[in-house]
């Protein structure tokens, strides 16, 4: 089976599997993964702030989100964006998105709910006594979390927000259910029109594994420099 | 004023007039009245679990009540209409585990409250910030973290934390208790000096000889209750109550 194995339908279609691909692949995964920890750390502050009426729908959108196959959410929210687009504007006809808007948000929406129990068990294991420090100083809620508990929670959680987006990054290949062309989806593309299914598996497969290698050094490196000095 | 007011030098810096508190079913303080008045410094102590650092912890509102009310330089801290945040950015308090915020150094923990509660400007915090570090005797650590320094340092610098607000009172929760043993008086000492120059203070502690050497008054709890509230001469020299004997007695016999 690797004795045709052929390097020259991978060097050829580099442009196409980086210059289109993978851009997309790491623009959604950047895009979502920043509006999700965002997000997800709206969610989180909400379900902890023990009012109820903030509290109840930020744990029951968690809940959902978590429980639903991320291929159905993304099936769904593709036909479901226009609507609410429309809803939203108050326009007259369903407002066409396009598919990589749509992708985004669902992708946004969806590991948002992943970002708000990973930062919730961040914002829960800082000590009490230094919110009330916080507080102590005259800081009010938005201050004690902007200054004092969301910068500890996020240096704490850095490894295990890292390995969700590795999880996100991996994922943005479902996108190809939805006619969008990811790094994988290229790659899908380039084996079947040549024929050459093992060339372009294996090498999709050796990068995303080189990326993921890379990402975790980096990160782990960045955890080092800005780690709480204990 | 009328007439029958108390003179405008005996009026309470803090007021604490008859709060209880309940943790559920529990009762954790019973109808406690005190006062501490300007330039005053007064000593709380009691057996664990008598409730003084949940007192102490009631004159800024980091621990609400259930009954009773409490002002501040005349201020009410359950009223409605007070600014907390403000409130409390007048009330310098020192806690049990010091509480310096790890992820900024000790400038930076110097300065945040000055910055975003005063308004004060980066370079005035700062200076500020080091005038008071150089007070506890720290200078040379502005640009650590509080990782990098002893319990007793961290300790120094949470107290410049709080003088750094300005406050016109300070509150001690334990300020020793979580320290090893060599450490205690370098805290002392600060303390020591802090009420020599007028500073009112509340201070919740077991270190007697702190006691005997600044305090005006000495209040003494036991199962939520203050027992006693005596000057310092009379509760180390006649306390009234059983339970004040039994205490002083065990904390006094080594």
């Amino acid at each position: 089976m690797f004795s045709d194995f052929d390097l020259k339908v991978i060097l050829s279609s580099l442009p196409y599997l980086f210059g289109t691909g993978m851009v997309f692949t790491l623009t959604l995964t950047a895009l979502a993964a920043s509006g999700g920890i965002v997000i997800g750390t709206l969610l989180a502050l909400m379900r902890l702030s023990g009012i109820a009426v903030l509290a109840w729908p930020a744990k029951a959108y968690v809940n959902v989100m978590r429980s639903l196959p991320l291929v159905l959410v993304i099936f769904w929210f593709y036909f479901l964006v226009p609507y609410m687009g429309q809803w939203l504007t108050g326009a007259s006809a369903p407002i066409s998105v396009g598919a990589f808007t749509s992708a985004l948000v669902t992708f946004t929406l969806f590991e948002a709910a992943y970002f708000s129990e990973i930062m919730r068990a961040g914002i829960q294991a800082i000590p009490k006594g230094q919110t009330a420090a916080a507080q102590a100083i005259g800081l009010n809620y938005r201050q004690t979390m902007a200054t004092v508990v969301l910068p500890q929670a996020f240096r704490n959680m850095l490894p295990l927000l890292l390995t969700q987006t590795i999880v996100l990054f991996q994922d943005t290949s479902l996108v190809y259910v939805i006619s969008l062309t990811d790094f994988l989806g290229a790659a899908s593309k380039v084996a079947q029109r040549d024929g050459r299914l093992v060339e372009m598996y294996l090498f999709a497969a050796v990068i995303y594994l080189l990326i993921c290698i890379v990402a975790s050094t980096l990160v782990r490196r960045l955890q080092r420099r800005i780690a709480i000095i204990r | 004023m009328s007439a029958t007011a108390a003179p405008a030098a005996v009026k309470p810096m803090i007021s604490i007039d008859s709060i209880s508190k309940w943790y559920g079913p529990v009762q954790v303080l019973k109808d406690c009245t005190t006062q501490v008045t300007k330039g005053e410094v007064v000593v709380v102590c009691g057996p664990s679990g008598s409730g003084k650092s949940t007192l102490i912890k009631t004159v800024n509102a980091l621990e609400p009540i259930q009954k009773g009310s409490i002002t501040v330089d005349g201020i009410g801290v359950q009223a409605k209409g007070t600014n907390l945040p403000k409130l409390r950015s007048r009330v310098g308090m020192v806690f049990q585990h010091f509480e310096l915020f790890p992820h900024l150094s000790i400038t930076d923990n110097l300065t945040l409250g000055q910055r975003k509660v005063l308004g004060r400007s980066n370079e005035d915090a700062r200076t500020r910030g080091l005038k008071l570090l150089d007070r506890v005797g720290l200078s040379a650590h502005a640009h650590k973290y509080p990782g990098q320094l002893s319990g007793g340092q961290q300790q120094r610098v949470a107290i410049a934390r709080a003088l750094s607000m300005d406050p016109i009172v300070m509150l001690f929760d334990e300020p020793t208790s979580a320290l090893d043993p060599e450490m205690v008086g370098e805290v002392l000492d600060v303390m020591v000096n802090l009420a020599r120059e007028g500073m009112t203070m509340m201070v919740v502690t077991h270190e007697m000889g702190f006691a005997r050497k600044v305090a005006n008054r000495v209040v003494f709890m036991d199962r939520g209750e203050i027992v006693e509230d005596a000057t310092k001469d009379d509760f180390f020299d006649k306390p009234r109550s059983d339970r004040a004997q039994t205490f002083l007695s065990k904390i006094l016999a080594h």
